[in-house]
């Protein structure tokens, strides 16, 4: 049987949904697969595209997984654009003339930018927002320019004014409509919401409208408005709406409605049955579904009525948002302007901290029928669960707008009222009933319950719901999600850390004693060590703690293969002088050890023996070295690129700040190591953004990324502030530090814990900027108690006779371990082989 | 018969040498001896077993965390964290035994016997 033919024309972020659905599916080995791409990639994250303005790169923001074209065998047609279908041949004809056979078609063509009709809108610093290349011609048009004007005061012209504006313009919005988001927020939202925005410093021009683009006089452009007044700028970049891109269903005679859109039924199909449209291209209902969670629905449906399963169509979808421009919260659900008869509405406005809150109810009082937010979003999605699955408002409904004050509780929804369809995460389409069912198959964990179901994977805003729709279905289930660290203490690491806090416990006996059973071993010794260092800072050799640390602690080194340990001296930043390098060297020699340069900016000196440690240290500590805790769990290396001092491309001394960062955090111990970087500007050469702590340097100051790791599981570090001066910067690490300390698990990197923190992301940030939890002093004191009795522990052990006592192979004796035998590899010594050992034995 | 065992016995160091919870090593002959010195309510045990890691064929035994796992009192090797039975020498993880040796205190000297 010859395989049919499944053309897709378009691989955006609808397009690519389905064919990643249909793959899926086990029909698909009978299709031979095309999908036309006019771009020069395939499908990337449009949705998160300001991002690339921030550092992501085309490929961060592919949607595309490694192969997937390959391993699924789909024709992937880059940079090539359909330009008429011949229905009565069922063929696709492409730009060059070349045609392409179709059983059945998929339109996912999406939608263009409009631009009014203005005169003068064709010059070349007229730009729009809507593919990485129109990313790549603002960015290059803003370096030559001061000001930006956009047109358009909707959801994506205010995120392209925050663009403009951290692209270093001054910055301009300017509406037709008398507000701000006309669509999704009333008056009472509007005038809040212009006020937040003009404190960020863009100016808000409303009920402007555009009627010729000039010469400038003082800028390039000069835009002229019906009411006479005037606005000089050097880029105008246009977010006045979306068309869909009908071009193919005109030419081919499909039915379209009146003001565009390709017309479908339920299932997704065109007037031609073998033709299907999907996404912002799509017309349902008479309507056009601008945002991409509809659009996913619909590649759902479309995959189903293709492989024959007829298991869905698609019912209308809901055009709640969340805008999640940084520093603002605006949030429109459901019926916002109170339309449907008989409505009523609450609402609650604060001018002094800004917030503005509106729900919309039905006539009876009993169903949320909409709300506004404005400067506070916390609770959109329990309001979005609210209306969309019909739950009773609770007997005072405004109870759910006012703020909550005396520490009262906010009325939480119970995620058990959802119904098992309620959708959790609409970017991934995951309801309830799937995130039960993973858990039911076993999953405990929020990170692990992300890559399970894709829920919270996107833009997060679900990830607390998702994580109470878990804790509520273990509790049903009566799983009670043991943290305990080990045998020895019912606790987690979490709650031993205020244990200890709380009831200034300054010992590991005494906490067993208290809160534990039997001698302990060696999971919640090392742990116990750590936490006691990370609140009280005590020497770590002091002899009540000197049994409960790792090997690599006591020694203060880290231990070998062979038993032998190597040797990392402090090189904050990687910075070293030529007479550093030189006593390095010196004692390398004098010893005879292996020296290697690491992955973290220093030198390792490999194959020393236990009682050689403290004569290596005390021969480093007088050239100036301090220890580089290579063997803690504790901050090991701040990497630095060259910076402004040097690079021509430098916008800052990255290696200043990284030997300040370096400086403050050496010594503090956490749950693991931590490591930072510091690059000086975007180009990013000290790979900040694969660290825990990651500082990139712009034009106006610092931008602060968190939570990356390198090894077996990249993670990419999420920004977390921008545009910081120094203080701010070290401020808001303190924090985070302290923080990540207090409430990590045990050998938990920043990366997994991120990945585990309820919120996610959004959570951290206002814990840590927004001080939401109050403890942001209390953080920095800790942080500052730590700084200030930092003491060198090589030094410490060196200068006290009693403590070098240990470092010796034997009690009895002062003969080495005759074990320990190197042979010589290029030059350097090597531990031998056990082959090596035997035949050097007997040689001997 | 007495006489003939004590003649085994070797002093190795003092009490003092040993650290509540920590281990030495003991050259005694040409064996390796890890010593351990366990607190429990106060009072002080010594284990003796041998210094050499089976898994990482290096002699460091001496040097791991002591603690107590499913009844056992145990070592954690340093380097891959096997666990070894102090009074059996058996690896909790493995099908692995390691010499153990006896051990006393005498006139404030460590003794081991190894044979
Ligand atoms: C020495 C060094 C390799 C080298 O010769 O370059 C090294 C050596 C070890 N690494 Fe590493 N890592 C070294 C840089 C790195 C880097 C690169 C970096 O820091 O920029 C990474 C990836 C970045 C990251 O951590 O996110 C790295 C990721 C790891 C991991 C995986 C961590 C993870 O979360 O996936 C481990 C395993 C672990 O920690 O559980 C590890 C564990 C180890 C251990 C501790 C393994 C062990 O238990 O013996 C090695 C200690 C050797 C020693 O005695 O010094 N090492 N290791 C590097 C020391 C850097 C330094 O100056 O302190
Ligand atoms: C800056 C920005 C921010 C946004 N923020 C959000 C948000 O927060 N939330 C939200 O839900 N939505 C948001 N959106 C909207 C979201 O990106 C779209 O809803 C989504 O991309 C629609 O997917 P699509 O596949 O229908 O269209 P697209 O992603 O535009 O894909 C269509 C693809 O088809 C190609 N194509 C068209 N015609 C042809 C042809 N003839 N031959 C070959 N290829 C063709 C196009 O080049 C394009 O690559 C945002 C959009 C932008 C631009
Ligand atoms: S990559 Fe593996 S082998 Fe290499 S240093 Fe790191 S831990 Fe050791
Ligand atoms: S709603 Fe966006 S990730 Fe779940």
């Amino acid at each position: 049987m010859s395989k049919q033919k499944l053309v897709v024309i378009g691989n955006g972020m609808v397009g690519q949904k389905f064919l990643a659905q249909f793959a899926e599916q086990e029909q698909s080995i009978a299709f031979d697969i095309t999908t036309f791409c006019e771009e020069p990639r395939p499908a990337y994250d449009r949705v998160y595209l300001s991002a690339y303005f921030s550092g992501k790169t085309a490929e961060d923001l592919s949607l595309v997984p490694a192969g997937f074209f390959e391993t699924h065998n789909i024709n992937l047609r880059l940079n090539d654009k359909a330009v008429s279908i011949d229905r009565a041949n069922k063929l696709v004809e492409t730009a060059n003339g070349e045609k392409v056979p179709y059983d059945k078609l998929v339109l996912a063509t999406g939608s263009y930018p409009f631009v009014p009709p203005i005169p003068g809108k064709d010059r070349p610093e007229c730009l729009v927002y809507r593919t990485i290349e129109d990313l790549e011609a603002i960015k290059a048009t803003a370096a030559k320019s001061r000001v930006g004007v956009v047109v358009g005061g909707g959801l994506l012209g205010l995120e392209a004014a925050k663009a403009l504006k951290d692209l270093g313009l001054e910055t301009h919005v300017v509406e037709f409509a008398p507000r701000l988001m006309a669509v999704q927020v009333d008056e009472g939202g509007g005038k809040l919401l212009r006020s937040m925005i003009e404190s960020m410093g863009v100016k808000v021009h409303t009920g402007k409208n555009t009627q010729r683009i000039e010469d400038g006089s003082s800028s390039k452009l000069k835009m002229c408005f019906a009411d006479g007044s005037e606005l000089e700028t050097d880029l105008i970049l246009f977010s006045a709406g979306i068309r869909p891109r009908d071009e193919l269903a005109k030419q081919s005679g499909l039915t379209m409605g009146e003001r565009g859109g390709i017309t479908v039924n339920n299932f997704c199909q065109t007037s031609d049955p073998d033709i299907f449209a999907i996404g912002e291209c799509a017309l349902w209902n008479g309507r056009i579904f601008g945002l991409v969670a509809p659009g996913y629905q619909m590649a759902q449906v479309a995959v189903d009525t293709i492989t024959g399963k007829l298991a869905s169509e698609f019912k209308g979808a809901d055009m709640s948002t969340k805008l999640k421009l940084m520093g603002v919260d605006v949030a429109s659900i459901g019926d916002a302007h109170g339309t449907t008869l008989g409505a009523q509405s609450y609402s609650f406005v604060d001018e002094i901290n800004k917030v503005y809150k509106k729900i919309v109810v039905s006539s009876d009082n009993k169903y949320l029928l909409g709300a506004v937010l404005v400067g506070e979003a916390e609770n959109y999605g329990t309001l979005l669960q609210m209306m969309l699955n019909n739950i009773e408002l609770p007997e005072f409904p405004d109870m759910l707008i006012l703020p909550q004050r005396d520490g009262a509780a906010a009325p939480a929804m119970g995620v058990d009222k959802l119904p098992d369809a309620a959708q959790i995460c609409s970017c991934n389409n995951v309801s309830k009933g799937q995130i039960c069912c993973a858990v039911q198959d076993g999953i405990t964990e929020l990170s692990a319950l992300k890559a399970a179901t894709k829920a919270g994977t996107s833009c997060g805003g679900c990830t607390a719901l998702v994580g109470q729709v878990m804790n509520a279905e273990l509790a049903k289930l009566g799983i009670e999600v043991k943290k305990d660290v080990c045998e020895h203490f019912p606790y987690s690491r979490q709650e031993i850390y205020h244990l200890v806090r709380v009831n200034n416990i300054r010992s590991f006996d005494e906490l067993i004693a208290k809160f534990g059973k039997g001698k302990g071993c060696d999971i919640c010794k090392p742990m116990t060590a750590s936490i006691l260092a990370s609140c009280w800072n005590d020497f770590i050799l002091k002899t009540e703690h000197a049994g409960l640390q790792d090997t690599n602690d006591y020694f203060m080194a880290n231990m070998q293969k062979d038993g032998t340990y190597s040797v990392v001296p402090r090189v904050p930043g990687g910075e070293i002088t030529p007479d550093g390098l030189i006593a390095i060297g010196a004692v390398a020699k004098k010893f005879n050890l292996y020296t290697k340069i690491t992955g973290g900016q220093r030198i390792d000196l490999f194959g020393a023996q236990v009682h050689e440690l403290p004569l290596i240290w005390k021969e480093l500590i007088d050239a100036g070295f301090e220890s580089g805790h290579a063997y803690g769990k504790s901050l090991r290396t701040v990497k630095s690129c060259v910076g402004s001092t040097w690079c021509r491309y430098g916008m800052l001394d990255s290696v200043g700040m990284a030997i300040r960062l370096e400086n403050r955090y050496k010594g503090l111990r956490a749950p693991h190591k931590i490591k930072f970087a510091v690059s000086g500007c975007t180009r990013e050469c000290a790979e900040a953004q694969g660290k825990d702590v990651g500082v990139i340097a712009t034009e106006k100051g610092w931008n602060l990324y968190v939570c990356g790791n390198g090894g077996m599981k990249p993670r990419h570090a999420d920004l977390i502030a921008s545009d910081l001066d120094d203080a701010t910067l070290i401020q808001y690490i303190d924090r985070f530090l302290m923080f990540y300390i207090k409430t990590a698990d045990r050998l938990q990197r920043t990366s997994v814990w991120l990945d585990n923190l309820e919120g996610g992301l959004k959570y951290l940030a206002d814990v840590i900027i927004n001080d939401s939890l109050g403890i942001g002093s209390e953080l920095e004191q800790q942080m500052e108690h730590v700084v200030n009795t930092y003491q060198d522990e090589w030094r410490t052990t060196v200068e006290s006779p009693d403590k070098l006592k240990r470092f010796r192979h034997f009690v009895n004796s002062d003969a080495k371990d005759s074990n320990v035998v190197f042979v010589e590899e290029r030059g350097q010594i090597r531990p031998a082989t056990q082959e090596e050992k035997r035949i050097q034995l007997v040689a001997v | 018969m007495n006489a003939i065992a004590d003649l085994n016995w070797t002093p190795v160091c003092n009490v003092d040498d040993l650290l509540p919870n920590l281990g030495v090593c003991a050259k005694v002959a040409d064996k390796q001896v890890a010593i351990f010195k366990i607190m429990e309510n106060g009072s002080a045990n010594l284990f003796a077993i041998d210094n050499h890691d089976p898994f990482s064929e290096a002699n460091v035994l001496s040097r791991g965390i002591v603690g107590d796992l499913k009844g056992h009192t145990v070592v954690a090797s340093p380097i891959y964290k096997h666990h070894f039975d102090l009074v059996t020498g058996q690896c909790l993880e493995d099908d692995v035994r390691i010499p153990v040796y006896p051990v006393r205190v005498q006139n404030g000297r460590v003794e081991v016997m190894v044979a």
